[in-house]
């Protein structure tokens, strides 16, 4: 009887058990999941939307699902300043088919996170944080054993750090030991002198990259459009490449990984190009 | 299954010869845009997205420049996009097959390793 009793009171009260919706949840709507199973992960949220808009407010472009304000999860009205980001964020929100899936819509959650900031980090931060990563940059650390891969290594990745030093005039290099190589302090002032010219949504989405690829160097490739999406994950993945080719690819682990590195990088070059370009169209006239 | 030959694109070609042309890049678009529309309550043709592309692509078609950063960048920023609605879709697919079953029931369990459960009447507990 006492568990009946406790079985009620879970079925009554789901909240108070459950932690709320991933951080990628929109505020708008009814909050809480329903169900009453103990550990069950929270409900997924079914689409409780028809039509996805965009209309421009004060602050840059919002989001209406039919006829409410998307949010962020900290409660803050979604604006994003460009139109384009804030059509592909509405095309995200109209892709959702039954249920919502929040971990396919990265460019929404990359908003959330520049509108909250969550971390609290400021600007010098970010690019701190973001310059940090050449210490342990993929692109530079090599290996000795396989000959193979050392020297598909060698043929791949230093064309890009070529690339990197002749465009930023900085020596970076490449190491074969456990340290990594050693970056000089002035590439590091060059890096951050760079970076910060960036805005600050613009920095979120680069840092953001830079974690994805586990690489600065190539980051910048992609920023610079230097080197496709494509190209960038394989050139960070290339020792996996390296195994699969050697031993053979397992759909639902490599192609995985693969499709999902690729989602989160276009989505962070995206991401960051739109927050930082301001495009005019000349219209010149035709002389004949 | 997909093999990836890194030795065929392990060159380091002109940058922008990766993309290919942006005829394609847009058909590709178009039909990524075309799977990502959720409701058939709309046809995609009418969604802002589709709309959006169409213009900018017609926009940046004329130019009395030989090589046009701006329509690069416009060429860059569609194949981007292009990559991140086929990675997802894609993502999707392979999640749904392999990762979507959730978990299984008890009595699932017990099946596995061919037991049953007991069946109590009025439950247990």
């Amino acid at each position: 009887m006492l568990s009946g009793c406790r079985r009620l009171l879970w079925g009554r009260f789901p909240t108070a058990r459950f932690p709320r919706p991933p951080p990628a949840a929109a505020g708008s709507g009814p909050v809480g999941p329903g169900g009453g199973r103990a550990y069950a992960p929270p409900a997924e949220r079914k689409r409780f939307y028809q039509n996805v808009s965009i209309s421009q407010g004060e602050g840059g472009f919002e989001i209406n699902l039919d006829h409410r304000k998307l949010k962020t999860p900290q409660g803050k009205l979604f604006t994003v300043p460009s139109e384009a980001l804030a059509i592909a964020v509405a095309t995200e929100w109209d892709s959702q088919k039954d249920t919502i899936k929040f971990y396919t819509m990265h460019l929404t959650t990359l908003c959330n996170t520049a509108l909250d900031n969550p971390t609290q980090r400021n600007k010098m931060q970010l690019i701190r944080a973001a310059v940090k990563f050449l210490e342990t940059d993929t692109v530079c650390y090599r290996v000795e054993e396989p000959a193979a891969l050392a020297e598909l290594q060698r043929n791949e990745w230093d064309p890009v750090v070529a690339w990197a030093e002749k465009r930023y005039n900085v020596a970076i290099g490449s190491s074969t030991s456990i340290l990594g190589p050693n970056i000089p302090a002035s590439t590091k002032e060059t890096f951050v002198s760079h970076l910060a010219s960036y805005n600050m949504w613009a920095l979120q989405g680069i840092e953001y990259v830079i974690t994805q690829l586990k690489s600065l160097i190539l980051s910048m490739g992609l920023i610079d459009r230097h080197i496709t999406v494509e190209k960038a994950v394989l050139l960070s993945r290339l020792e996996e490449e390296y195994q699969i080719q050697r031993w053979g690819s397992v759909e639902w682990a490599h192609d995985y990984d693969l499709c999902e590195l690729r989602a989160r990088t276009a989505a962070g070059t995206l991401f960051v190009h739109l927050c930082s370009e301001s495009s005019t169209v000349k219209h010149k006239l035709l002389q004949d | 299954m997909r093999r990836r030959s890194i030795g065929r694109r392990g060159r380091e070609e002109c940058k922008m010869a990766a993309l290919g042309s942006p005829l394609r890049t847009l058909r590709g678009l178009l039909r990524e845009l075309r799977h990502a529309g959720g409701r058939a309550s709309r046809p995609y043709r009418d969604t802002p997205a589709y709309q959006h592309v169409v213009a900018a692509f017609r926009a940046h078609r004329v130019t009395s420049e030989k090589l046009c950063r701006a329509q690069q960048e416009l060429h860059f920023q569609a194949a981007t996009y292009l990559c991140l609605l086929r990675s997802v879709r894609e993502h999707g697919a392979l999640h749904q097959e392999y990762h979507g079953k959730g978990e299984r029931s008890p009595e699932e369990v017990a099946g596995l390793v061919g037991f049953r459960l007991p069946q109590q009447p009025g439950g247990k507990g």
